[in-house]
């Protein structure tokens, strides 16, 4: 079985967001870009599923759409452990675009299981994986949250509004990866980052797409007014606030 | 043309946020001269099937065959893309929750129609067609302006109000030709939290964090929570190291919510936690630290002992809410 991993690069969870050239685009000087948190746990449960002979999991791939300054990303999912990585030389337009890029590339080379993450801590699009599924005319299941192998079949554990479900689905397949999958994201050793460097990364050229949304302006969320204190040995106060000021409860 | 809400029922009843999606595409539709349609997928009674009349839908259909009993994401974008092709809809609306995101990216794809998710105020233009979403984790948001025929809207849990409008609705009945061999997910086994307020439904939610020491401690937290008619979160160390189930993590990683009133106790309020719930409308903070982050955040606070304040603050509530 063949494992697909597609990673996104995000600014770092701490990064103060900040915009350039009329609020239109990230600031992105001393940004440190991280693999997208959701696709990180998704290439660890890949890598879990490898180590474990009874998955009949052979290898995992990773599969990133953006120029070669994203490289980095790549290497790092490579020391984390992935066997492989194709970079489709572009810059990621919006979903759409990157969604075809990623369908062309799996279209080719076959894969039985495709992850994406739920969502991207930039865009918050939530919407790689499905679309690629649908490009692909596959199954998809979304809000994953446990992928187990038995006799040789996924089964699924998914999220629904109100609690979950263990799901079947046959290959070739797209999960939607969420939290749960795996406790915590595999970080690359010593040697891994060495061998890293000697595996493949393999460059394709984008198919033709266009991008059928565009980010017109950036706005920060309106700053909140100062916190108003209540006195701790008075919470009844607090109470009374929230009932007849703020009127929520 | 028309404005197409899909309007998804559990167990066959709506929700509350099943009308503010309602509500919502009712303004869309008043804003292009059009009607609006919802859809839904299951059985539902006739009585259920009129509610969404209450809140501006024009016609409502409902879709009830074999393959409509379980969510299979390729079946139930087939029936909406079949449905929106029929009312030749141009605004698509889905409501931004588990099953709105697992169909809305496929259907997007089918109808070739441009997307946007997490939109929570009515178009800024309509020519351009521009959204108002969520970005950088709700550190920013983004003026999205989509370039197709057919758009796609999921919206955000209650960042729209409910407007009831008389009722001029008729309902249908649609007998689709569904491709079955399109329906590839097996369902083994269903878990539901039977009971139980849901995190992403509720108005008011309490939540713990380290800061409240030990899982034995929860106690006047839940109380406060029951005092309120309020739903329960935690922070991730909290659901990490086992006190609080999964499903309470509210955070970057774990469920963004957007309620009326989050009270955050003992949690100090990193970046991650403040991504899934800094759409409330109001953030009381309860922390020993008074340099804590949370209280940037957040429009009411006590700097103090959270086991002292808690049942203090359930007082208040039980006397004062009567």
């Amino acid at each position: 079985m063949k494992v697909l991993v597609c990673i996104s690069n995000v600014p770092d969870t701490t990064t103060k967001v900040r915009f350039v050239e009329g609020d239109t685009k990230l600031d992105t000087a001393g940004v440190q870009w991280v693999i997208n948190p959701w696709d990180e746990l998704s290439l660890t449960r890949a890598l879990e599923l490898k180590d474990d002979p009874s998955s009949g999991v052979k290898s995992v791939t990773v599969a990133h759409v953006g120029t070669a300054a994203s490289e980095p990303t790549i290497r790092k999912a490579l020391a984390i452990g992935a066997d492989e990585g194709i970079r489709i030389n572009a810059e990621p337009g919006d979903a759409w675009y990157v969604s075809c890029q990623l369908a062309e590339v799996i279209r080719k080379e076959q894969f039985d299981i495709i992850l994406c993450g739920i969502e991207s801590s930039d865009h918050n699009g939530s919407m790689t994986g499905g679309m690629i599924a649908e490009f692909l005319g596959i199954p998809s299941v979304s809000a994953v949250s446990s992928i187990k192998i038995e006799n040789g079949s996924p089964v699924l554990t998914r999220e629904i509004d109100g609690g979950r479900e263990i799901v079947t689905v046959p290959l070739p397949f797209v999960a939607v990866v969420q939290k749960g999958i795996a406790k915590e994201p595999r970080i690359a050793s010593m040697r891994g980052i060495m061998t890293a460097r000697a595996k493949p990364v393999r460059v394709s050229e984008p198919v033709p797409a266009e991008a059928l949304a565009r980010v017109v302006v950036y706005e920060k969320p309106a700053p909140r007014a100062a916190c108003r204190f209540v006195d701790p040995e008075n919470p009844r106060q607090l109470i009374e606030l929230l009932l007849n000021e703020a009127k929520v409860i | 043309m028309s404005v197409l809400v899909y309007t998804q029922n559990w167990d066959g009843k709506f929700k509350k946020s099943s009308f503010e999606l309602v509500s919502y595409g009712a303004k869309v539709a008043a804003m292009l001269n059009t009607s609006l349609t919802c859809l839904t997928i299951g059985t539902v009674t006739d009585e259920e099937l009129k509610k969404p009349g209450r809140y501006g839908a024009s016609k409502i259909i409902r879709v009830d065959n074999s393959f409509c009993h379980m969510l299979d994401n390729q079946v139930y974008t087939d029936i909406i893309a079949q449905v929106a092709q029929k009312e030749d809809a141009k605004v698509i609306i889905i409501s931004n929750n588990n099953e709105g995101r697992a169909v809305a990216p496929r259907l997007s794809v089918r109808l070739k129609a441009g997307m946007a998710s997490g939109v929570s105020r009515l178009p800024l233009s309509l020519e351009p067609f521009t959204v108002y979403k969520r970005a950088y984790s709700g550190n920013a948001f983004a003026h999205l302006a989509i370039n197709t025929d057919i758009k796609i809207l999921t919206l955000a849990q209650n960042s729209f109000e409910l407007i009831e409008t008389p009722d001029n609705s008729v309902t249908e009945t649609l007998d689709l030709a569904v491709d079955g061999s399109l329906q590839k997910t097996t369902v083994r086994e269903t878990q539901k939290q039977a009971g139980k307020l849901l995190l992403t439904d509720a108005e008011i939610v309490v939540s713990g964090g380290r800061g409240m020491k030990s899982p034995d401690n929860w106690g006047p937290l839940v109380e406060l929570a029951d005092a309120l008619g309020a739903a329960t979160a935690c922070s991730r160390p909290v659901s990490d190291e086992g006190w609080r189930p999964n499903e309470e993590h509210t955070g970057q990683t774990g469920k963004v919510i957007a309620p009326n009133l989050y009270i955050a106790v003992g949690i100090s309020g990193a970046t991650q936690h403040l991504a899934g719930v800094s759409s409330s409308k109001y953030i009381v903070a309860i922390n020993t630290d008074k340099d804590a982050p949370i209280f940037e955040a957040a429009q009411y606070g006590i700097v103090g002992d959270a086991m002292k304040v808690l049942p203090k603050l359930v007082e208040a509530v039980k006397e004062l809410k009567k």
